[in-house]
């Protein structure tokens, strides 16, 4: 059975076109990893999946989990089981790391638990928890404090836009083998733009968007292996040839 | 100084001090910021309260002097100065703390100490406006708090400036000396009954810190729709001294408008007045801090957090004067807007008279990030309640660094009153 399904789906925001028939299925058990290059899309799937105002559905439809959530707010997804870890979360002064993660973990002697064993995993310093969300984190910190997040609500199905970037070598290890160890429970839309984090985690399908448009589908190592060899400018080309790009598509 | 003494002796007569001849020719001085008032519309009659311990008061009063932090079982406290209108009901410390403290009206300190005067109307002057004219005219006691030299006092002492009756005209006159390498925390509340609707509260404040005292003082205002209040506060600054100064109002008020001054004076003087605001309802708030850095090595801080609702207005101002070539200021004016109909005036001023002064600000006003919401409710808080925890956590009182027998309960204070705001 499909977890997410996606369908023709069409996107403007501000008026302009940023997604344009995007079709995507994800079954239950499987993660998925949606490559593509800059400005392409790719946040803008995870932004409308999730129901951002700004992001306006012209066409098309999400379905999860067998229900159509396509007008649902934000906050009924997410108690559908959809979870995000943002490439770029805003700071929240006042507001701190530990009012979101008690918030899911709910009761207090387990939560006190749960919290020092997930930051314990993501080598995080639980000093963090107290601090106003965001405000002076560092790269790296902030995508641990986006995963911690995740991990505390324990989502069905996770969306992790860009955990790799701007982390250092080592820490990039530690957060992918936290990430592969939750996606082997669940299920997940993982985007990356250079693919450091898949030397971590296992995914089962890759999907390559390329100006709004899925223009491939298929193994993902392979269709990794062929960007970085090519660049996606090939993709570019794959896209106005459908279906050309044979050794990838599945 | 005898003029001065007898002016409680004489309670209610004639004055022939100087400082009698300087008021008189202001009574009809409008403050320079903030609504002018007719002081003729607030009533100075009030019953005389008799002494009483504070758990003995009527529970309405203990009741709504807790929500400004005022514990009437006195626990962690280590005194209490209560004054319902005009009348002193409680003053007192704990035992253990006798001979260390001194806790007692304004006007009780005059009769027990010559040397008192010397910090009466030195730091406020008397002629500043019609205000600081009316608390020289008509002087209802305030408290006065000085712990002697050396003495480290962690918990905090706590003073309730209550006000009973509907039209009441209250004038308090305080001091707080911090004689040198004292420590301690003052927690104050200026309360009004919930019958309480119109009146008038002018609150002189001067306070000294001698070399290498520390001193938190945290004032928690609750007043009502049509109450108005001037407070005048000014501090003296000494060498290595350092002055934390808290300011919470979270209830509607008329109008208030206050502008205390801090005077860096001593070597490494240090101060930071840190204000939470919340203005509901058609409150006008003038409101700032002004620090002159006058010491070598003076440093300062202004945060000031403000809401403003309803149809709120909110003045928030600031003023760092640099006159020595060392020292260094920096000013932070934060304002949230929750309401069209509201407004939020952010004055940040820097005035630097030496070379070498090192002065700085930050303004920032404007709505509720949409992008913070929408963040908040990607982990599944709604919308209302995404909203509540900004705003919750803007009234942040973490940045007030106090201990956390007083934080926990003022963390309490705010997040009761911002829930029934909003």
């Amino acid at each position: 059975m499909n977890l997410l399904e996606i369908e023709d789906l069409s996107v403007e925001v501000d008026g302009k076109r940023i997604l344009d028939g995007v079709d995507l299925e994800i079954p239950e058990g499987e993660s998925h990893v949606l490559f593509g290059p800059n400005g392409s899309g790719k946040t803008s799937i995870l932004m409308t999946i999730l129901g951002f105002p700004d992001y306006k559905v012209v066409s098309g439809r999400i379905r999860f989990d067998g229900v159509d959530i396509t007008n649902m707010s934000i906050d009924e997804r997410v108690k559908r089981g959809m979870g995000i870890a943002f490439q770029r979360p805003p700071a929240i002064r006042g507001v701190k790391l530990g009012d979101i993660v008690h918030n899911f973990l709910k009761s207090d002697a387990e939560a006190m638990k749960k919290e020092a064993e997930l930051c314990d995993a993501l080598k995080f310093e639980k000093e963090f928890l107290s601090r106003d969300l965001n405000r002076g984190f560092s790269g790296g910190e902030m995508k641990k404090s986006e995963i911690l997040q995740v991990l505390a609500q324990k989502p069905k199905f996770a969306m992790l836009d860009e955990p790799d970037s701007g982390v250092d070598i080592e820490n990039l290890a530690i957060i992918g083998k936290v990430i592969n160890n939750f996606l082997k429970e669940s299920s997940g839309l993982l985007i990356t733009h250079v693919g450091y984090i898949l030397r971590y985690v296992e995914v089962d399908k890759g999907h390559v968007l390329i100006k709004g448009e899925i223009a491939c589908s298929g193994e993902p190592i392979k269709i990794l292996d062929q960007i970085l060899k090519e660049g996606y400018g090939w993709c570019e080309k794959c896209l106005q040839i459908k279906g050309w790009c044979k050794n990838v598509n599945r | 100084m005898d003029g001065v003494k007898n002016v409680y002796k004489l309670k209610g007569g004639v004055r022939m001090s100087t400082d009698r001849e300087r008021v008189l020719k202001v009574e009809d001085k409008p403050a320079t910021l903030g609504p002018d008032l007719d002081i003729r519309e607030f009533t100075r009659e009030a019953k005389a309260w008799s002494a009483c311990p504070v758990p003995l008061l009527p529970k309405d009063i203990v009741l709504q002097s807790l929500s400004a932090g005022i514990r009437a079982d006195e626990k962690d406290r280590v005194g209490t100065y209560f004054q319902i209108d005009h009348s002193v009901v409680f003053q007192g410390i704990q035992k253990v703390f006798e001979g260390k403290i001194d806790l007692m009206s304004t006007k009780d300190a005059f009769n027990k100490y010559d040397w008192f005067k010397d910090y009466w109307w030195r730091l406020v002057q008397p002629d500043t406006d019609k205000y600081t004219a009316l608390a020289e005219r008509n002087w209802d006691h305030g408290y006065f708090i000085r712990v002697l030299e050396g003495q480290k006092v962690t918990l905090p002492l706590q003073s309730c400036l209550f006000v009973s009756k509907d039209g009441l005209n209250q004038n308090v006159h305080n001091i707080i000396i911090l004689e040198p390498e004292a420590e301690a925390q003052v927690i104050t509340g200026c309360v009004v009954h919930p019958n309480v609707q119109k009146g008038l509260h002018v609150g002189v404040s001067e306070f000294y810190l001698k070399k290498g005292a520390k001193l938190t003082f945290t004032m928690i205002h609750n007043w009502s729709q049509n109450f108005h209040v001037r407070p005048r506060t000014a501090v003296l600054i000494e060498d290595e001294a350092k002055f934390v100064n808290n300011y919470i109002c979270l209830k509607p008020v008329k109008s208030l408008q206050m502008y205390p001054v801090a005077y860096c004076k001593g070597v490494d003087s240090k101060v930071r007045f840190n204000s939470i605001l919340y203005g509901g309802g058609n409150s006008y708030i003038d409101f700032g801090a002004k620090i002159v850095l006058q010491g070598a090595g003076s440093r300062g801080e202004v945060i000031s957090n403000a809401i403003a609702s309803d149809r709120a207005q909110i003045y928030a101002r600031g003023l760092l004067v640099g006159e020595h070539s060392e020292s260094k200021a920096h000013l932070e004016c934060r304002g949230l807007l929750l309401s069209d109909k509201a407004l939020i005036h952010a004055v940040p001023e820097l005035t630097a008279k030496v070379g070498g002064t090192e002065l700085s600000h930050e303004a920032a006003v404007g709505k509720i990030g949409e992008d913070q919401v929408q963040y908040l409710m990607a982990r599944g808080f709604s919308e209302a309640d995404a909203r509540s925890l900004i705003v919750r956590g803007f009234m942040d009182v973490t940045i007030f660094g106090l201990p956390d027998e007083l934080k926990d309960g003022i963390k309490r204070i705010v997040d009761e009153a911002v829930k029934g705001a909003l």
